[in-house]
């Protein structure tokens, strides 16, 4: 176990590089300002792009006037969805068709004929520089005719909601992963899905307590440092380069071929270093637009977000309305749990209900289980994933009714759980069956901690726990390693590096080769220079890119072994590869350390390279823990938070500090997401609150210190035994602190954002209530 | 973002002659922590010039004397202003507001002049110096000054009653009376970064046993169109014994005073209560201060 504040180790382990703490091998250039964004980047001839985007939430565009900007002195090039292929007679998007996706990608960064959120694009322009792309863009005369804006999911759901998208039918499934059946239901609920098991009628029967209550989210964002920022030129030989902020590049190329409609092997993709993305940086939004201006105009194009575009306009994590029933036997045995969950899709289907149903009541054993999602599309912009996408909304009911449950019971909430907790051979929601996993190490943990047993004494104060729980999926990686003639090694992949993951996944492949990690260069490349490789996201890198980066290593470990056998004129059977060095079995005499083998390559037959992908089984489940404790002022509603401690089954924490400081960086989003983080809508829908002033993302001065405690119980899909530990964190805090000012002032709050003004009424109503009582 | 020009202005005359000739065109700059994130935003899309006023020396002086009492230049900083000693000792109801303007950062930038001059209502500069008496100096053309209660200065949201012409030189705050104090509070969700929901600067003289008012000035942010002098709520205090009933009935003249909006930082309920409260302890800090502990 490893806390923050104590800075201790991990136990000596079989391991000599996974679990220490090397140095980053990209901290120098970005500590230095060497290190290049898509902001950096430059190029003869540069046009700077600006997008018009629509003021109106829902209307029909009637007309686009773009002459008077073609005209001004220094614009170059002028685009709206007329220049792109993907629905030149502007048709209504039929869901149910194949290519529907395509359609979605292209309507949503360059609206046809109807505008479905703030912010939507509907025109672009190419300037000599951004202050003349500006003024243009005011040249550019729209005629809307604004349409009725549907913006709560429980008024899109309602049956005579007029249709956002006329061709949009209901699909219901009961699989986390297939689109399911078409109902053929025109509405504006795109999937239902609905998880089931055992009888709920005996379940609640059975129990002597029912707690059951509804839950609203706001929209937040991920609120990633840097805005959208790409450059595309597209050459005259029809070939397209790209230069961008993703944590998807793969994905990007295959987008920007798909809305361009060219080849995908026409475009190449070059990630530039990223500033944050959460989830959230995988659409190309900017790319094909950046790409067509340059098309048009003949010369490079870079488009740069502002921050009110990032608002508005890219993919924020849906706002809920959840309702949760959960009953329990006298002795603190759940008996069963219901919860029904509707997500704000923005304006296409596509929101992450699978991941909030599944992640539901994985921490609990319930025979009798139901758990219903709906994916709703509303006039708001279209959701992306947002670190354990769906996931921190469902975990606020379930946990906050959990907590009540334990609460009317008389029984300790952490007890309650443990009681409660499921185990390898369990089921989860979704049916699958949980491999080993540490829930009860973690829970224990808690349970024996210093801050769990330190009593929290003073008026207005109080203790919240909770629990989280996310399936791991996975992916695809590709890695490739060239053995050096000094002995070191190049270790080249196609992962986007977001959280220290060319480090983490550079020891992974020294660990294998009995090196250092500082002999390991890691180097993320375009996609024209290593295979393909899936996105940077779903907790997936240091465990996928990892295996690749093993598999990779473990055949330049043959290659090795077969050429020290060549030079010692033995099989390779007969040579043996430890701590660095290969040894003769025939004649332990004839030794080769890794460098001095290394030396000897180009004249015994050429270079060692390999290449390999990770063959990946799915990263597999992973918990997180929090208990914090605050303090109320009453008189205002503001929370104070005195104390923090995060906990989460690490699997094997390959770089100890970069998961601390994952960790602490959800828990962080986690609380921000509780307390202060909404869109807060104008009258007409929009978005009122789209700067960093107004959006209330934590400051350090807001945060306490978020201490952390790592458990390690090994994942068996992997050979270190490591999890996939980024998104995790971010789902327990909304509802510890929940649970926490439930017990500060007795008022349960079943809203977020917690915002001061929320919990002031919140506690004034809770007194009024039990005045009326007494 | 639109083309201005830039003018830096190295003496008043120079300024004042600007203005005279742009008008509405013309837009002071000190610290540029407001205006130019208007002018980015396309906000002030009447403005052609910009002139720089850090460069004249008089808006830089920050001084004390007893007979005049506190000059604070309208260009001079935050940060020049909360680390002064003489400030610090004699005037911490202005340190309370001007350490809490933006971040840090921004404190090097930003001046009370332009906080005062931008007239926005919720504006954390201007409550303690309206509540401390603060009185404008201000030039105009032809080499005119005059003077004007501060609390005078304010039109509306965004507007001054300054003239065609004219500019802010400085503020003058008379020298603390003995046994007085002041605090300014205001409420926002995060501790930095963020602007009042609600905020309130309070000014309190007792009498030399500390246990009655003589005289009081409560003033109030973000309730407002204006920041909003609550000539009530010093009647209530003034003559009348230090204690929780007469501090209560001063929050409640603050209360029945405000006039706020429901907008994304909280609601006309939520900013009255807040009102109350912070009245409340605004008062408490400010005798505390009086009294000398």
């Amino acid at each position: 176990m490893t806390t923050t504040s104590g800075r201790t180790n991990t136990p000596a382990t079989q391991y000599k590089v996974v679990g220490t703490r090397p140095i980053r091998h990209d901290g120098a250039d970005k500590v230095t300002g060497r290190a290049r964004y898509g902001l950096d980047f430059n190029v003869v001839g540069l046009l700077h792009g600006k997008i018009l985007r629509s003021p109106h939430v829902h209307a029909r565009i009637k007309s686009i006037d773009t002459s008077a900007a073609e005209k001004l002195p220094g614009v170059k090039a002028v685009v709206t969805a007329r220049d792109f292929p993907a629905n030149p007679k502007g048709q209504p998007i039929d869901f149910a068709e194949a290519g529907a996706d395509v359609r979605v990608l292209a309507e949503n960064i360059m609206a046809g004929r109807v505008v479905l959120y703030q912010g939507h694009a509907v025109a672009a322009v190419a300037a000599t520089n951004e202050h003349i792309a500006e003024e243009a863009l005011g040249l550019i005369k729209v005629e809307y005719e604004v349409l009725p804006a549907l913006l709560d999911v429980r008024e899109s759901m309602k049956p005579d909601a007029p249709l956002i998208h006329e061709k949009l039918t209901t699909f219901f499934t009961k699989d986390r992963q297939g689109r399911g059946e078409n109902t053929g239901v025109k509405s504006n609920i795109a999937t239902h899905l609905q998880f089931k098991r055992g009888d709920l009628a005996t379940g609640f029967k059975e129990a002597h307590v029912v707690v059951e209550r509804e839950f609203t989210t706001s929209m937040v964002h991920q609120g990633y440092i840097e805005p959208y920022v790409s450059t595309g030129q597209w050459g005259k030989d029809g070939r397209i380069t790209v230069w961008t902020s993703t944590q998807n590049p793969f994905g990007i190329r295959a987008s920007t071929a798909a809305i361009l409609g060219v080849p995908e092997s026409t475009v190449k993709v070059v990630s530039m270093e990223i500033g944050g993305g959460f989830g959230g940086k995988q659409p190309a939004y900017l790319d094909p637009v950046a790409a067509m201006l340059s098309k048009k105009s003949g010369r490079p194009v870079k488009i740069v977000m502002t921050r009110k575009e990032v608002f508005d306009s890219t993919g924020p994590a849906s706002g809920s309305y959840l309702r949760c029933k959960i009953g329990a036997t006298k002795d603190g045995r759940i008996t069963a749990a219901e919860l029904y969950l509707a997500y704000e899709a923005g304006a296409f289907p596509g929101s992450p209900i699978a991941g909030g149903a599944m992640s539901s009541f994985g921490p609990y054993k319930v025979e009798n289980m139901m758990v219903e999602g709906y994916d709703v599309v509303v006039n708001k912009p279209k959701v992306q994933a947002y670190r354990a996408p769906g996931q921190p909304q469902t975990n606020f009911a379930v946990e906050s009714v959990v907590d009540e449950l334990a609460q009317k019971l008389g029984i300790d909430p952490l007890e309650f759980r443990i009681k409660n907790a499921t185990d390898e051979g369990d089921l989860m929601p979704s049916g699958m069956v949980f491999p080993p996993m540490g829930l009860k190490q973690l829970e224990e943990a808690m349970k024996n901690h210093d801050h769990y047993k330190t009593p929290l004494t003073g008026p207005n104060r109080g203790r919240g726990i909770a629990v989280g729980y996310r399936f791991n999926g996975g992916g695809v990686s590709s890695a490739t390693i060239n053995v050096n003639d000094d002995g070191t090694v190049a270790l080249v992949t196609g992962s986007v590096d977001i959280g220290g993951t060319r480090t983490s996944v550079a020891m992974q492949a020294a660990e294998v080769l009995g090196l250092r990690a500082e002999d390991v260069t890691p180097t993320v490349v375009d996609t024209d220079s290593i295979g393909w490789t899936g996105t940077t996201a779903g907790s997936r890198v240091t465990f996928d890119t990892g295996l690749a980066a093993i598999t990779t290593a473990e055949e330049v470990k043959r290659l090795m072994i077969a050429r020290a056998a060549k030079i010692w004129e033995v099989p390779p059977a007969e040579v043996a590869f430890k701590d660095g060095v290969f040894t003769s079995l025939k004649n332990p005499n004839d030794k080769l350390t890794f460098k001095q083998l290394a030396a000897r390559l180009r004249a015994t037959g050429g270079p060692v390279t390999a290449s390999a992908i990770n063959g990946s089984t799915g990263v597999g489940p992973i918990f997180a823990g929090n208990i914090i404790d605050v303090e109320v002022d009453p008189e205002t509603g503001k929370v104070q938070i005195l104390r923090c401690t995060a906990f989460m089954d690490a699997g094997k924490a390959v770089h100890p500090s970069y998961v601390e400081g994952q960790l602490q960086g959800g828990t962080a989003q986690g609380i921000g997401w509780a307390l202060n983080e909404e869109y807060f809508l104008t009258k007409e829908g929009g978005m009122a609150n789209s700067t960093f002033l107004d959006y209330r993302m934590p400051t350090a001065l807001d945060l306490p210190l978020i201490d952390t405690v790592l458990i390690e119980v090994p994942n068996p899909r992997h050979p270190f035994g490591l999890r996939g530990v980024g998104e995790v964190p971010i789902v327990p805090p909304p509802a510890a602190l929940a649970n926490a000012i439930a017990r500060a002032t007795g008022a349960r709050l079943t809203k977020l954002p917690m915002k001061p003004g929320t919990i002031w009424e919140a506690v004034e109503a809770h007194k009024a209530a039990t005045k009326t009582k007494k | 973002m639109q083309a201005f020009e830039y003018v830096s202005a190295k003496s008043v005359g120079e300024a004042v002659g600007v203005l005279s000739q742009h008008g509405e065109g013309a837009r002071l700059m000190a610290g540029g922590t407001d205006v130019l994130v208007q002018l980015r935003a396309g906000r002030r899309p009447q403005v052609k010039v910009l002139v720089d006023v850090k460069g004249i020396g008089e808006l830089n002086e920050l001084s004390y004397n007893d007979r005049q009492g506190l000059i604070i230049g309208a260009a001079v900083p935050c940060y020049r202003i909360y680390e002064d000693p003489t400030v610090i000792k004699r005037y911490p109801g202005i340190v309370d507001s001007a350490s809490i303007i933006g971040s840090v950062q921004i404190q090097g930038r930003a001046s009370l002049g332009g906080n005062i001059c931008n007239a926005t209502p919720s504006a954390d500069g201007i409550p303690p110096l309206i509540a401390l008496g603060a009185v404008c100096i201000i030039a105009g053309p032809n080499n005119s000054r005059r003077e004007l209660p501060l609390e005078q200065l304010f039109a509306g949201p965004g507007r001054t009653t300054l003239q065609n012409g004219e500019m802010l030189i400085s503020v003058r705050v008379p020298p603390p009376p003995a046994n007085s104090g002041a605090q300014y509070l205001r409420f926002t969700p995060r501790n930095e970064m963020d602007i009042a929901v609600a905020g309130v600067g309070a000014a309190i003289t007792l009498n030399a046993a500390k246990n009655t008012f003589v005289s009081g000035r409560v003033v109030l942010a973000a309730v407002a169109p204006i920041p909003l002098l609550v000539p009530a709520a010093g009647q209530a205090l003034a003559g009348k014994p230090v204690n929780d009933e007469t501090i209560g009935k001063a929050a409640e003249a603050a209360v029945a005073a405000a006039v706020p909006i429901t907008d994304m930082r909280g609601t006309i309920e939520y900013r009255k209560h807040l009102v109350g409260v912070l009245t409340r302890r605004a008062l408490q800090g400010a005798i505390q201060r009086a009294k000398g502990v």
